[in-house]
């Protein structure tokens, strides 16, 4: 694996020749890239894909000569445009950036300068560095503003960051990188923390503006279904190493690399038990040898664990794997069946009818009455569950999904409706004030894993308080209560000495659903519990939580904003927006048509073109409150007229439990869904 | 799954798992500079505070009027003697005992009322939460060193009341950080599943929360040593809240700074120690700060 | 912004009427005394007796309270029984001769803990910022009283350059200008620390902000990003606490004023508690809340304007 392996014709743009990259810490020397090799043609856009702490981000940084006082490059070459940028003087490399090389990360809010206006930081590049004036940077800044689909970019000028949407910000942060035309665009996490619908409208214009810009591309995530949207190539890194690199369109027919074949089986909504043990290794701990052998199915000592494992070419494709010429081919995993139960569930655990809430906001500083503003966090909703199903809720944020669980769990008050659980209305009770049966009968596993568990206590300690408070256990048992409870969640006994710090994400998930457990309740909440966590870890909870609902026979109430991971999981889903339920129904029913169009947004590419236009009109996800009409019918590519923004929608029976909440007949509902399921085979081809 | 910044991945620092925490940190800080120098000189003043009937080698209002005559220092008295024959050694060490046992008294006064305060203002919220800002907002709006005049001028010196006094001027302020603190934890997932299987408030308050807003507040506190030092010094050198004859460092200027431009000593070398004091506790204060940092 | 600016005075009011009552009841709080206080030690019990008739010192103390405050409204601020004088009389001249201080003082500490608190926190542990943070921990560590001595001890009885007391009385040959250096000194060692960590810490913050990289990713300058980017944004939250500084430099010099025999507001308040002068107390504490809670207002005003995140539309 020797230099650049080169495209044909195309000179490279960026190429990294075996760049080992380290940091150091006050202890030692940590290296995060232990070697890397990878060109990027003119035009070309090469996907990048990794986990939190594979490197990438790393990778990203040192190509734009930006590691910080921390970071540096130990050996090998990053060449940009032929060019060692080891050579480079401060200057040389601040002639390039902005001009030639252009960067986005995530987090767009954060990346804009807050007391500045968009125009103003726009007008900087050809200002500043082409030497324009401020008329003709003007005109620049708009138009590359309208590239970027806004209906009205001399109100965006005007703008503040936090006058902007999530996904308007980043398409500012965009356009700002394009005003010079770079050569070379890293694009670092560019979507991830923006909604479903907003992520496919940034991705779709990303797309787009490859076609007219001939900048090439170096396109970051940890998500392999993101980047195939944009790539042409993509190279997978695992504890700082390529393991597998490819067209995207090998890649996705067949990929080679064991880790890669484990990241396509954890696609949401593919397979149900096909989870990575474990947790990548972190910098200081790889592993000698191939640094996927620990967690790999097909490792084999000896041959995966004592050397370092070069990279094979073979056409245009590189793995990095010993055993490579004896792994069967790999197939598509089929997707578990439905577990349809076949008699319906007994009674409902939980009811929720017309429930609504609305929040005061406030301006956050002074909380003063001008500011402020009614948010409707959740609108007339109705749903139900029954013992022992699992009921999914989807929703993007600001759709109210977890408001509605806190009040359920009794830890804020509904405004009004009822909320009855096992037949009890509970809506006006705090948790304080519940009964404790009913108090121990719902418990919540919660999305943030770092918040999650105390910092100060002790996994042991948080698990026998949960033993002692929710089933009484006697203080004499509680260590065996413990160990049990950690078998229960496949975590090792020890563990209960432990501090939270010393866990990995999924690790503290496990105990919080110990926790949850403890007290063996009817209805287990789980509120987004794995969006924050690494794919490869994601899988595992997910089986973790389906197969507990199933043996204890409880009933778990899923809330996610990923319709597709839910798909196999849930046997009922609500799709909610803007605190109002669209669409509710048996699963199999609401994966099929007759869909409501918000749930074929979800579900669909569909959404891009909706997204680009209501973006452009300025409304965010988290716009004003409406009274009436249809919360969805600005970005609804299906709206009938001005029913949809003055009247509430009628709650449409499309099957005995299923209703959607929309205007268009269910007829009408039904074909536009059959014809999108057939552009939608085609996409899911390529996820 | 964010990786943004060019910052150490997570879970980079390859630190071994059983140790206690406590430990480490007085490693850390031990190691940075700074730090160390500050926790060196707390801890010579604490050492003198302790000892101070065996370093002090005369009563530290016995007058030795024989050394009036030339009251710099000497074999017999080290640093000299002050305005009325007084030993400065002694005087010192009896005084570093004065201020480190009414810094610490009041610094925790102010810390367990506001500490209650923050807590109740911050998770209980609503009317509480209204009436313990405003009331601390009236305390906070007053000028400290004016509040200290009438107040002390009034109920005359002693101790005591140096303590109440400061305890009272300085436990809005900690109620205030506290407040934010618990605001900010009171949200935390961990706190929702305390309440979820019917934790009192009292235990949310005391066992989730008030432990993990210990790494701030044992930093303020280290500020707050060196600020009330400082207080209880300004205090002696106005000549309010300390008896007269307790030594202190603060009434140790104060009676001999008119002599400064004849017997400099007398009052540099108080200014010194109450001044390396203050350093002190700033300083590691600083320390682990940047301990805290690293976490 | 005008709901904010009225709730923000009608809290001024409020602040004031509760602490000067409080100080009223704290000063009243045994009757006969203030009679005694005026009469002195050798009064017979019948002078007393009378004197506090005729002050109508046996009435309800809300009663008097409320004259107090209705003579606060005229301008009549009362009697001191220590300066034997009106109290409007002593008060103002003192509280100019400590404004001059502080004018002076804060004029030095603004631009002084800016361009050193940018300077540190712009690059973070670089060995610029490891010495101003160093050297501004030390110089908050000392306090007034011991500054003042060291300071006094060298310039004025050592090198003999500045005055060692500031009477604004023109004795001794010192300048009403050489007289200000010291205490002046003493104020902005005692204070500047304190602002510069405060900035300091601030800028850091910012440099650390994901839009200052961008900025940096555009090819822009250093002093392109300290100035453009990092600056307006760092000194959104050290602005309040700048402004805050006006009510230690009015009201918490009370010991630089002893020091160097300064006739400042701060001593007169020392003397008018230890004297229980109490019409004396009340004006000052008025005054004194007054000034610390509008440079409160003043200060959120400011934030408010800085941070376009606030403004209220």
């Amino acid at each position: 694996m020797t230099s650049e392996p080169s495209r044909a014709g195309a000179p490279s743009v960026l190429v990294f020749d075996e760049a080992r990259i380290s940091y150091r810490t006050r202890a030692d020397e940590l290296n995060v890239v232990p070697g890397f090799s990878l060109s990027i043609g003119r035009g070309e856009a090469v996907g990048l894909v990794g986990e939190s702490g594979s490197g990438k981000s790393t990778l990203a940084f040192a190509a734009m000569g930006y590691l910080g006082h921390a970071g540096r490059l130990v050996s090998g070459r990053i060449l940009f445009e032929g060019e060692d940028m080891a050579g480079l003087s401060a200057g040389e490399l601040r002639a390039l950036r902005g001009l030639r090389m252009a960067m986005v990360y995530q987090d767009p809010m954060s990346s804009l300068n807050p007391v500045m206006k968009a125009g103003a930081q726009l007008m900087e590049v050809p200002m500043r560095r082409l030497g324009l004036g401020r008329d003709e940077a003007r005109e620049r800044a708009l138009a590359m503003l309208a590239e970027v689909e806004f209906a009205d970019p001399a109100s965006i000028l005007e703008r503040y960051p936090h006058q902007l949407s999530g996904g308007q910000q980043q398409r500012v942060v965009i356009a700002m990188a394009l005003m010079s035309e770079p050569a070379l665009l890293i694009l670092d996490e560019p979507t991830t923390g923006l909604d479903v619908t907003v992520e496919a409208a940034v991705l779709d214009l990303i797309g787009a503006l490859r076609h007219c810009h001939d900048s090439a591309i170096l396109f970051i995530s940890h998500n392999l279904g993101t980047v195939a949207r944009v790539s042409d190539r993509i190279a997978v890194l695992y504890a700082g190493e390529l393991v597998e690199e490819a067209p995207a369109g090998e890649l996705f027919e067949a990929p080679r690399h064991p880790y890669t074949r484990a990241l396509f089986n954890c696609l949401p909504g593919l397979a149900r038990h096909a989870a990575i043990e474990g947790d990548p290794p972190s910098p200081g701990a790889r592993p000698e040898g191939c640094a996927f052998a620990p967690r790999c199915a097909f490792a084999k000592p000896g041959p995966c664990t004592s050397e370092p494992i070069a990279l094979r070419a073979s056409g245009e494709r590189r793995v990095r794997c010993v055993r490579l010429p004896e792994l069967a081919p790999w197939t598509l995993p089929v997707p578990a069946a439905t577990t349809a139960r076949a008699e319906p569930p007994t009674d409902r655990i939980l009811d929720v009818s017309k429930l609504t809430k609305a929040y005061r906001v406030g301006s956050p500083l002074f909380g003063l009455g001008e500011g402020s503003r009614r948010v409707q966090a959740l609108d007339g909703v109705s749903l139900w569950a029954g013992r022992g199903e699992t009921l999914a809720i989807v929703g993007e944020s600001g759709s109210g999904k977890s408001t509605l669980a806190g009040i359920v769990a009794g830890l804020e008050l509904g405004a009004e409706g009822v909320v009855r659980l096992n037949g009890v209305p509970v809506q006006h009770l705090k948790v304080e004030h519940r009964p404790e049966a009913l108090r121990r009968g719902v418990q919540i596993v919660f999305q943030n894993p770092d918040g999650t568990l105390n910092p100060s206590h002790r996994v042991g300690y948080a698990l026998a308080r949960a033993l002692r408070r929710l089933a009484g256990v006697e203080r004499r048992r509680l260590p065996a209560e413990v160990a049990r409870l950690l078998d229960l969640v496949r975590l090792p006994r020890a563990y209960a000495a432990r501090k939270p710090r010393q866990l990995s994400g999924g690790e503290k998930q496990r105990v919080a659903i110990a926790r949850a457990l403890a007290g063996a309740p009817d209805l287990l909440i789980a509120d987004e519990p794995v969006s924050a966590l690494d794919l490869s870890v994601q899988a595992a909870i997910v089986n973790l939580l389906s197969e507990l609902q199933e043996a204890r026979g409880m009933t778990l109430l899923f809330i996610s904003h990923d319709l597709a991971l839910v798909r196999y999981l849930a046997d009922r889903v609500a799709v909610m927006y803007r605190g109002r339920v669209m669409e509710f129904g048996p699963a199999d029913e609401v994966f099929s048509p007759p869909f409501h169009p918000y749930t074929l947004t979800l579900l669909s590419s569909v959404t891009a073109r909706a997204e680009g236009q209501s973006e452009g009109a300025g409304e965010g996800p988290e716009g004003a409150t409406l009274a009436v009409g249809c919360p969805f019918h600005h970005r609804c590519p299906y709206k009938l007229g001005s029913i949809c923004r003055d009247e509430t929608p009628p709650s449409r029976e499309a099957g005995a439990e299923h209703r959607i909440a929309c205007h268009i007949p269910l007829g009408e509902l039904a074909a536009i869904g059959a014809s999108s399921e057939e552009h939608g085979e085609e996409n899911r081809d390529a996820p | 799954m964010s990786t943004g910044s060019p910052i150490l991945p997570p879970g980079a620092a390859g630190e071994p798992l059983p140790r206690t925490a406590e430990l480490a940190t007085l490693w850390r800080l031990l190691r940075s500079p700074v730090g160390a120098l500050g926790l060196a000189l707390v801890a010579f003043w604490v050492a003198v505070a302790l000892f101070a009937p065996l370093i002090a080698p005369f009563e530290p209002n016995a007058n030795d009027y024989l050394a009036l005559a030339d009251p710099t220092p000497s074999g017999v008295h080290w640093l000299g003697t002050d305005n009325l024959g007084r030993d400065i050694v002694s005087r010192l060490a009896w005084g570093a005992r004065t201020v480190l046992v009414i810094v610490p008294i009041a610094v925790a006064a102010a810390y367990a009322i506001g500490c209650l305060m923050g807590l109740l203002a911050g998770y209980i919220g609503g009317w509480a939460d209204t009436l313990l800002m405003r009331l601390s907002d009236v305390i906070l709006s007053f000028p400290v060193i004016i509040l200290y005049m009438i107040v002390l001028a009034h109920f005359g010196p002693s101790a005591i009341n140096v303590i109440l006094a400061v305890a009272f001027t300085a436990a809005p302020s900690v109620a205030r950080i506290v407040r934010g603190l618990t605001l900010d934890l009171s949200n935390r997932p961990y706190v929702a599943a305390a309440r979820l299987r019917g934790e009192s408030p009292w235990y949310v308050m005391f066992v989730e929360i008030l432990p993990n807003a210990r790494g701030p507040l044992i930093v303020d506190g280290c500020l707050r040593m060196g600020y009330t030092t400082i207080a209880i010094g300004v205090l002696g050198f106005l000549g309010l809240g300390l008896p007269p004859d307790d030594p202190n460092w603060g009434g140790m200027v104060k009676d001999t700074y008119a002599l400064m431009s004849v017997y400099p000593h007398m009052s540099l070398i108080p200014c010194g120690a109450i001044t390396s004091l203050v350093i002190g506790f700033n300083l590691l204060a600083d320390g682990l700060r940047e301990v805290a940092g690293d976490e | 912004m005008f709901v904010f600016l009225s709730r923000r005075l009608l809290f001024l009011v409020a602040t004031l009427l509760v602490v000067s009552f409080l100080v009223y009841l704290l000063n009243e709080a045994a009757p006969g005394d203030v009679a005694r206080k005026i009469l002195g030690p050798y009064a017979t019990l019948e002078q007393i007796a009378l004197l506090t008739e005729e002050l109508g010192l046996n009435r309800s103390v809300f009663i008097r309270y409320g004259e107090w405050l209705g003579g606060l409204f005229t301008g009549d601020l009362g009697y001191s029984t220590l300066f034997k004088a009106p109290v409007g009389e002593i008060i103002w001249d003192r509280l100019a001769n400590t404004a001059l201080l502080a004018v002076i003082a804060f004029a030095l500490i603004v631009p002084l803990s800016i361009v050193l608190g940018v300077a540190a926190g712009m690059r973070e542990s670089a060995a610029l910022d490891r010495s101003i943070s160093l050297a501004s921990i030390i110089t908050t560590s000392i306090p007034e009283f011991a500054s003042g001595v060291f300071l006094a001890s060298i310039f004025a009885i050592w090198l003999g350059w500045l005055p060692g007391t500031s009477t604004l009385v023109r004795d001794g040959g010192w300048s009403i200008t050489s007289q200000l250096v010291l205490p002046v000194a003493v104020m902005v060692l005692y204070d500047l620390g304190y602002v510069v960590r405060m900035v300091r810490a601030s800028m850091a913050d910012v440099m650390r902000e994901p839009y200052i990289r961008t900025a940096v990713l555009k090819g822009l300058s250093w002093p392109e990003v300290v100035f453009r980017h990092a600056l307006r944004n760092a000194l959104i939250a050290p602005f309040t606490v700048i402004l805050l500084q006006i009510n230690y430099l009015v009201t918490g010099v009370v010991v630089v004023e002893m020091i160097f025999a300064y006739p400042g507001f701060g001593r007169m308040m020392l003397e008018a508690a230890l004297a229980q002068d109490i019409a004396l107390i009340e004006a000052g504490v008025v005054v004194a809340v007054f000034i610390a809670v509008s440079t409160q207002i003043l200060g959120d005003l400011a934030y408010m304007i800085l941070n376009p995140r606030v403004r209220l539309r």
